[in-house]
């Protein structure tokens, strides 16, 4: 772990005061501690320190087949799980050549819509009540309760989905999913109304988040800041428009960029993607084609339930992927996505076998988070609670 | 869809914007190529890493302005074992490249590139953790993932995924 800064092996030689702050603390949410160097109530000096999260997922995707990776994949950045999936699967694909059926990709980007305004309204309830707004957790708690129910609709879990799957998706949505998702979708902006009633033009909102922990464009670049907090510096970066995956070149919608670089730009940011994205679920749901939901690779992709207890070739396929895996030629990709907090990437690397020979996922958050300390040193100590909530960290995210 | 396959001769490869502007620099750097499922890759030279590096940020046509992700791979036993592997992206030209260096597994260490971009210095420490790869020039390089006090490098394919017991 870090050294404490020498200034206070010395006491009495410096006006510096180092204080500890986590990992157990409320606003770092999770286990993200910061060692800060205080001036009376001026942050001098901000270290972030993790890895009290570290489980080794990526040692322990080696061990895997590659079809075994995908649970492990939800655990990464819990709060958007389709996402992690997506990214992992389409690098997979990437590697084997598969083709996804219209309807599958048109499913994963409904899935992944709302995946980011569930992750998004966890981090506006969050950030709203680290900053003292109780009610807004509340309102955004309400609204997350119906998409994790969608959640549990399509996938049996509510935060573990491991609903995608390498070739398309686990299951058939069930009866009456796209009915209730659209009576969602037509609902949600009014609540997006409620939110940004109860904070947009709050005077006390507006004073704790407008000009705080400024971050320029150029440092957000050289810091390797992506997601809302690169285009709330005024960088028009979205992967969704700009290397479409998975079909979103099929889709309508704007990327929001602010160009203040403070708190207040990054909360204006994501609360405008929240329309866009349920914007874009309205497409997918009037566009959402008929057709199968799995690549027609047997050998990849397990039969279905119905088929395998009937049909001799099935039985076998499935019992050749469940013991033995698939192979995957060997070769290397870089998969990425736009997750909700910016870049996700996925660095597999093949060897020819049914198990990864390497698998690196680039974090959005670890990147993210080296930002901290250039938006909070020179500031005050309550405005660090303000900026950790404006990056929107997730520590298993960062910490793998 | 059947995959292509790979192309690995350079002449081929000059169009792309990351290799034209290393060619022009300095050819000898560039040690080989491989443009498979669409993703370049170039390998260079260990010792030029940072000037490669500075080269493609500052390029005019097409500069790799942004440092996605650095990471490492492990070809244990063969060698040279290591290879830092570095993903650049162009975020006004929309370009993406790969950088690799070899590294020898006796003591491996590369120049860092945090002079290049700030936001490699945790992407360095979390290799220096995990591989035990030294980055020189670099800050801070201390463990960031695992305890001071631990003994070994996890990622390396020689330490056991159940760890030592």
């Amino acid at each position: 772990m870090t050294q404490f800064p020498a200034t206070v092996a010395e006491p009495g030689q410096d006006r510096t005061l180092v204080l500890n702050m986590g990992p157990q603390h409320p606003s770092t949410h999770g286990v993200l501690r910061l060692v800060l160097e205080i001036d009376g109530e001026t942050v001098v000096r901000l270290k972030p320190e993790v890895g009290f999260l570290h489980t080794g997922i990526e040692k322990t995707c080696e061990a895997k087949f590659y079809q075994q990776v995908v649970p492990l994949t939800d655990r990464i950045d819990y709060l958007c799980p389709m996402t992690n999936n997506l990214a992992y699967c389409l690098a997979v694909e990437k590697l084997l050549g598969l083709e996804i059926p219209p309807k599958a990709q048109w499913m994963r980007v409904l899935m992944n819509e709302l995946t980011r305004i569930n992750s998004h309204l966890v981090w506006l309830g969050t950030h709203a009540m680290d900053l003292g707004a109780m009610t807004v957790f509340l309102y955004c708690f309400r609204e997350r309760e119906d998409v994790l129910r969608f959640f549990e609709m399509v996938s049996g879990q509510r935060m573990m989905t491991s609903y995608f799957r390498i070739g398309g998706l686990a299951l058939e949505p069930p009866l009456g999913f796209f009915e209730k998702v659209k009576k969602f979708a037509d609902r949600f902006p009014g609540n997006v109304d409620e939110y940004e009633g109860l904070l947009t033009g709050n005077p006390i909102f507006m004073m704790r988040t407008k000009g705080v922990a400024y971050l320029s464009a150029e440092d957000a670049i050289a810091l390797g800041a992506c997601g809302p907090t690169l285009r709330g510096s005024g960088v028009d970066m979205d992967l969704r428009r700009d290397a479409p995956y998975t079909g979103y070149e099929n889709f309508k919608f704007n990327v929001p960029v602010r160009t203040e670089g403070d708190v207040f730009a990054r909360y204006l940011c994501r609360v405008q993607e929240l329309r866009e994205s349920i914007g874009m679920v309205q497409q997918a749901l009037a566009g959402m084609p008929e057709g199968p939901i799995k690549a027609d690779a047997p050998k990849i992709v397990l039969p279905d339930r119905e088929k395998m207890k009937t049909q001799m070739e099935a039985l076998i396929y499935h019992f050749k992927i469940i013991t033995e895996g698939f192979t995957v030629p060997a070769g290397e990709v870089y998969q990425a996505i736009e997750s909700p907090r910016g870049e996700m990437g996925y660095y597999i690397v093949s060897d020819g076998t049914a198990k990864p020979y390497r698998v690196h996922m680039r974090g959005p958050s670890f990147a993210n988070l080296q930002t901290l300390a250039k938006m909070c040193e020179g500031g005050l100590i309550a405005d660090v609670v303000a900026a950790i909530g404006s990056i929107d960290v997730v520590l298993g995210d960062i910490d793998r | 869809m059947p995959l292509a396959p790979p192309i690995t001769d350079i002449e081929q490869l000059k169009p792309h914007p990351a290799l034209a502007r290393l060619v022009e620099w300095n050819a000898s750097v560039v040690q080989a190529v491989k443009f498979d499922r669409d993703e370049l890759t170039i390998w260079v030279e260990k010792g030029a890493i940072r000037e490669v590096c500075a080269i493609l940020r500052d390029s005019t046509d097409c500069p790799f302005n942004y440092l996605c992700d650095l990471t490492c791979v492990d070809w244990y036993p063969s060698e040279p074992r290591f290879e830092v592997v570095y993903h650049l992206l162009s975020i006004p030209k929309k370009e993406r490249v790969r950088l690799k260096a070899r590294l020898d597994g006796s003591s491996p260490a590369i120049e860092s590139v945090t002079s290049v971009w700030p936001s490699a210095n945790h992407y360095e420490r979390e290799v220096f953790d995990l591989f035990g790869v030294r980055f020189t020039g670099h800050p801070n390089l201390q463990r960031i993932m695992m305890p001071d006090n631990w003994e070994g490098h996890p990622l390396r394919k020689d330490y056991p995924v159940e760890g030592y017991r």
